[in-house]
């Protein structure tokens, strides 16, 4: 044997051309991990970050401790919700092909994650976001046509034209900005919770990376501070098994679970089937219930695929084969959930049907509300002088006259057609009629 | 009033917004229980318990991202990086989330953390316990930069950083903590009690941001600086024996164009003075503001006395620091200049 180190490079299980292989996911079957209480010590729980927690069985029962026992109503409405994620996502995708927004990110495949949470957790429980967490936006009932209207930076635009499709905010939904930069939003959800504990309020933080953005130093900053201030926050890892091209084995998931760095930390870690809707919902319920009697943090892993592309700047058929997500043992969390619903006798094809029909037509007439304020390719868009607004509370001598010199630079070459040339159209008009 | 050396004035700062707003609090390694290791938040804890003055874990880029996560949930956090030369880990946090969060939400979110960090060198701190990095973020849009250079604006200063609804990056030059340093380290150290601006009002008082002083009113010629250079320059200025008007800049950003420019139009003549290395410094930023408005009002071409372009040399600090002879040999040569 040599006395040599040798560097390990991970290699994806399946590439393009490869059979589907995903041998290396871990299960466990449905009901079989336990639930201990909210109190457990982390020491005597560490078994839940490397087990699955799974609620529906293979025959779409809910099995086991982990059961939330959720209401059949309260299931359509995740059902419902999901769809809608689904069916926005997939209309936002087709109207990026068309050139209509410049960007979109789907989060097909993994709509339990923010669904379920989003319903498990409270109104005033802060969200922190990812980019791919848009079924919480749905749950708290924003209007698509809000958030169509900052994909196309048009002049209902939250953002005021100032972000990237997708990077959605909303203050009074208690939905914090999403960041393009990565994890970012982790130490600042500790940071939100820890403020919580220090005002003695009973709101919790929870915030969503993917298991490519664990490198980054924020979530080991988030799962310190978590810790050490022992602050009300749930913290997620959505391990979707690809960070764009580069399969979870380059975050360390060859070497362990996401779930299992919590306990290190001393934080309890849940991994979980992040597409059975009910052990998401369950695992959320308990990692609130412990933040909110002052037991700190949860980590949780949801163990999910990401069935499209990163976003639509990218092609996954030059990285992972083509038919990986048929092969991927958690299935769709949407056939699952309906699966369920159906076998309960609360659900039927038909009525599915009837629910994708109405949903799609809803996005149909949400869009068509929100081109009305304008699309960044025809317009109109708001005044460009605002991008001069909101860099502080007040604008500063030194932006002002930037925004003068930007104002008088499009008076001499104007847009045709936006407001600031029709108004300056209008008083040459006048200036030479009373000429 | 009272006097009072720089690091009490801050404290008084700190003590007064603690006392008045119980949205502060204070956050960073060592400053709770310890008070500090240059003191500033000594007591502070002890007054206004553990939730209100946290000690932290030593990362400086999870002290500024809870920060922001504790001023999007209504606190006025006041963050201290131990030294500037440690804020690099928690420079994400600064640029892209802290200085953009009201820009990129249009004005729905914002987060009114106040970062204090002792910057400078004079005290053989070697390359990483030097550093001016002022420059880096007076690049950066969406937060303020100051650097007071005495008690009497470091404290009205810091109370108008913290009620500030913007965030602020507040530089404290740690030369001058305890005395106004004129550049000689073999003379023996001054007390700020010998200093007009060490005389200190107990209570609350504010400072305006953005806003220069005119240190000493001259008419031969403008020096432009800030925080501890503001003390070399006036022994400069006395060793080249020329009438200088000596403005400090105290906020870089936003910067009080109209009362630099308003000197050297009236002198004519300017040089700039900056602890920083020159490359790509502030100073670059004040010669050219100063010439777009000065230019024909100019006698002679604006000079910098400014660190070199290395790193902090531990040995040779003071061949590196822009001491009065360099200082002084400039201005001597702006005024032969024709």
């Amino acid at each position: 044997m040599t006395q040599r180190s040798r560097l390990h490079v991970p290699n994806a299980p399946a590439r393009p051309g490869d059979k589907p292989d995903f041998s290396y996911v871990r299960l466990s079957p449905a009901g079989a991990v336990p639930r201990p209480d909210v109190t457990a010590a982390v020491a005597d729980i560490e078994e839940l970050s490397t087990s699955l927690v799974r609620v529906l069985d293979d025959s779409h029962n809910a099995v086991g401790p982990w059961n939330p026992h959720l209401e059949p109503a309260d299931l359509q409405v995740g059902l419902r919700h999901m769809v809608l994620t689904r069916a926005f996502d997939d209309r936002m995708q087709r109207i990026q092909r068309q050139g209509r927004i410049s960007f979109y990110m789907k989060s097909t495949g993994e709509e339990a994650v923010a669904v379920a949470q989003g319903m498990a957790l409270r109104p005033g429980d802060m969200l922190f976001p990812s980019y791919r967490n848009q079924g919480l936006y749905v749950v708290r009932g924003r209007s698509l046509t809000d958030l169509m209207c900052q994909c196309l930076s048009n002049t209902n635009d939250m953002c005021k034209g100032r972000q990237m499709p997708v990077m959605y905010h909303w203050a009074k939904g208690n939905i914090f900005s999403i960041s393009g930069n990565l994890a970012t939003q982790f130490p600042q959800a500790a940071g939100w919770a820890m403020a919580a504990a220090i005002k003695g309020e009973d709101h919790i933080a929870a915030s969503w990376i993917g298991e490519g953005s664990t490198a980054e130093a924020d979530f080991h900053y988030a799962l310190t501070f978590a810790s050490v201030y022992r602050a009300p926050v749930i913290l997620n890892v959505v391990n979707n098994q690809w960070a764009i091209s580069t399969f979870q084995g380059f975050a360390g998931g060859e070497r362990g679970t996401f779930a299992a760095r919590g306990p290190g930390y001393g934080i309890p870690g849940i991994r979980v089937d992040g597409n059975d809707f009910l052990a998401v919902h369950a695992a959320t319920q308990w990692a609130a219930e412990r933040a909110r009697m002052s037991g700190g943090p949860t980590l949780i892993e949801h163990v999910t695929y990401r069935a499209s592309a990163h976003s639509t700047s990218d092609d996954p058929s030059r990285y992972r084969p083509k038919d990986e997500w048929q092969a991927w043992p958690l299935g769709d969390p949407i056939v699952r959930l309906k699966k369920h619903l159906i076998a309960l006798g609360e659900w039927s094809d038909e009525r599915h049907a009837a629910l994708e029909k109405e949903l799609d037509a809803h996005v149909t007439a949400c869009w068509k509300e929100a081109i009305k304020y304008g699309t960044l390719s025809e317009g109109p868009t708001l005044d460009p002088a605002t991008m001069f607004e909101d860099v502080y509370k007040h604008m500063p001598p030194h932006l002002a006259r930037q925004r003068e010199e930007l104002r008088a630079l499009r008076a001499i070459q104007p847009n045709k057609g936006s407001p600031e040339q029709q108004n300056l159209d209008e008083q040459t008009q006048s200036v030479a009629k009373e000429g | 009033m009272a006097y009072m050396n720089m690091v009490q004035a801050l404290n008084s700062a700190m003590d007064i917004m603690l006392q008045r707003d119980p949205r502060v609090v204070i956050l960073g390694e060592d400053v709770g229980y310890f008070g500090g290791v240059f003191r500033v938040t000594d007591g502070l804890q002890r007054k206004y318990g553990e939730h209100r003055v946290l000690d932290t874990p030593i990362a400086e880029g999870g002290i500024i991202g809870a920060a922001i996560g504790m001023g999007v949930n209504g606190l006025k956090p006041v963050a201290e990086i131990q030294f500037a030369d440690y804020i690099y880990p928690g420079f994400d946090q600064v640029v892209s989330e802290l200085a953009r969060l009201r820009y990129r939400t249009a004005g729905e979110f914002s987060a009114p953390v106040t970062i204090r960090t002792p910057c400078g060198g004079g005290i053989r701190g070697g390359q990483t316990h030097s550093q001016s990095p002022e420059a880096i973020f007076t690049h950066v849009s969406g937060i303020k930069v100051v650097m007071p250079s005495n008690p009497y604006d470091a404290k009205g200063l810091l109370i108008s950083s913290i009620e500030d609804d913007d965030p602020v990056v507040f530089f404290e030059p740690k030369r001058i903590y305890n005395g106004p340093f004129d550049g000689d380290p073999n003379k023996p150290a001054v007390p700020w009690s010998a200093h007009p601006r060490g005389e200190v009002p107990e209570g609350y008082y504010t400072v305006p941001i953005s806003r220069a002083e005119v240190v000493r009113p001259g008419k031969d010629l403008t020096v432009l600086t800030y925080g501890t250079m503001v003390h070399v320059v006036e022994a400069a200025v006395r060793m080249a024996e020329v009438d200088a008007e000596i403005v400090d800049v105290r906020t870089m950003v936003p910067l009080d164009m109209d009362t630099l420019c308003t000197s050297v139009c009236k002198t004519g003549r300017c040089v700039v003075v900056h602890e920083a290395t020159r490359f790509g410094g502030f100073g670059a930023e004040l010669v050219a503001t100063v010439q777009e408005a000065c230019f024909w009002n100019l006698e002679a071409p604006i000079q910098r006395v400014t660190g070199w372009d290395t790193p902090y040399p531990h040995a040779f600090e003071w061949e590196y620091f822009p001491g009065p002879a360099r200082i002084a040999q400039a201005l001597k040569s702006v005024m032969e200049a024709a």
